[in-house]
């Protein structure tokens, strides 16, 4: 490198892309009496960068880094919780809609089993009375037929007299008569 | 029109502060962009704002905090954030001042081999002084690693050590020889544009146009190599303090 630099230099003459302040020979980087100067200045540089990064600029940029992730955790957990709080909410609501429907289920159920009880008793009773006048009624048919067929058995024992009267002109002895029409009412 | 692409290099003394000895202390102009450095640091960190959804400026100190914070733990987990401060602030100057040096007429700290001497051995001592510190003797575990057989042990120990003692070595020469040759080479390409134009008149200046182009090119490739070289030096710092935070590969 440092040979390579000596062509260079030794072609400049004249004019420069540079200002013409030139370097007195040897390669800058090389040039051992500017190490001093550039080291005191690069401890002092250093030195003061390091003391403005570890004291004020790491602690401002991660304390605005640290606040804005603890305030997305925040806002996650808040998230969760709301969540969690409408899951529990819509539970609470299906359980109580729940019981109100079978609650409902249970009141029906009662009603109609109330309301069928009320007819059956109804019904029952509707049949006793109807039962009790059906009866009533057949015995009354049969003390009519009774007293009719008593009516019909004494015609017949007054006509059969009557006619024995006429064609023989004898009044038929009356024991005779009733037991006759009997034994013809039996036949 | 002759192209001098030493001359960037050059230190410049803009007045004498004192001496030391022998030595000159003057405020150069490599001393200007070391605090330019350290100005557009602290104005970058400090004045960015705080708000809750960053601004521009903010989200660029933000993510060069949380970009060597990461960094940091995934080399050197998270008891290396004790260097935070440390390894923060070689990248950042380390890579401002690589991206101030892009900027036309301006001067290159990082150019300058005593520069990344000097922070090199900053972290070769920070890693022997605080390995020594927190772990005893049991420090000197990373010249002997496990699992090998004991008649080459003596060969692995002696490059382990020589590697040891060669790491400030390669780790300014890196950076300082990426930015010196980038910027010897943007200059050649760029001094033949002047040269082709003076020397050859109107066909010159169209000629230009392809070293310019190669210019505008290699500009966008020193942006590049000027972040990753600070790159390299901050994860190869981490690398190391990691030797000092856990002995015994």
């Amino acid at each position: 490198m440092a040979e390579s630099h000596g062509e260079v230099s030794g072609q400049k003459a004249g004019a420069h892309t540079e200002a013409d302040g030139g370097h007195g020979g040897g390669f800058p980087p090389f040039d051992s009496s500017t190490f001093a100067s550039q080291l005191v200045s690069l401890a002092i540089a250093f030195v003061v960068l390091y003391i403005v990064v570890s004291r004020f600029a790491l602690p401002r940029v991660g304390g605005v880094i640290e606040a804005r992730q603890n305030m997305i955790e925040g806002d996650l957990a808040e998230a969760q919780k709301l969540k969690d709080e409408s899951a529990a909410a819509l539970k609470a609501y299906e359980s109580d809609l729940a019981a109100a429907r079978s609650r409902a289920q249970a009141i029906s159920n009662e009603t109609r089993e109330k309301l069928n009880a009320a007819s059956e008793a109804e019904r029952k009773a509707l049949e006793d009375k109807l039962t009790t006048k059906l009866h009533d009624a057949e015995k009354t048919i049969a003390a009519t037929r009774t007293a009719a067929m008593s009516n019909v058995r004494g015609i017949a024992a007054d006509a059969a007299t009557a006619i024995v009267q006429r064609l023989t002109g004898v009044a038929p002895d009356g024991a005779a008569v009733n037991s006759a029409v009997d034994a013809s009412l039996k036949g | 029109m002759k192209i001098d692409p030493i001359h960037q290099f050059n230190i410049e003394p803009l007045f004498t502060i004192g001496h030391i000895g022998n030595h000159t202390i003057a405020f150069t102009n490599s001393t200007l962009y070391m605090f330019v450095a350290v100005a557009v640091i602290s104005v970058l960190m400090l004045a960015s704002g705080r708000q809750l959804v960053p601004g521009r400026l903010q989200s660029v100190a933000e993510i060069s905090y949380e970009f060597v914070a990461s960094t940091i733990r995934s080399t050197a987990g998270s008891e290396g954030m004790k260097f935070f401060p440390l390894i923060f602030s070689l990248f950042m100057f380390i890579c401002v001042s690589n991206l101030v040096g892009i900027i036309p007429y301006t001067f290159t700290v990082s150019s300058h081999l005593i520069v990344t001497a000097a922070l090199a051995l900053l972290v070769f001592f920070t890693v022997l002084i605080y390995g020594l510190y927190k772990n005893g003797l049991k420090f000197f575990k990373i010249f002997v690693p496990s699992g090998v057989p004991i008649y080459i042990l003596p060969l692995v120990m002696f490059i382990e050590i020589l590697s040891f003692f060669l790491r400030p070595v390669s780790h300014s020469v890196r950076l300082f020889a990426n930015m010196l040759a980038g910027h010897i080479a943007l200059k050649v390409f760029a001094g033949f544009v002047g040269m082709l134009g003076v020397s050859l008149g109107a066909i010159g200046w169209l000629g230009g146009v392809m070293p310019l182009a190669l210019t505008v090119a290699l500009t966008a490739l020193e942006l590049l190599v000027a972040f990753l070289q600070a790159y390299v030096f901050a994860i190869l710092t981490c690398i190391y303090l990691n030797d000092a935070i856990h002995p015994g590969h």
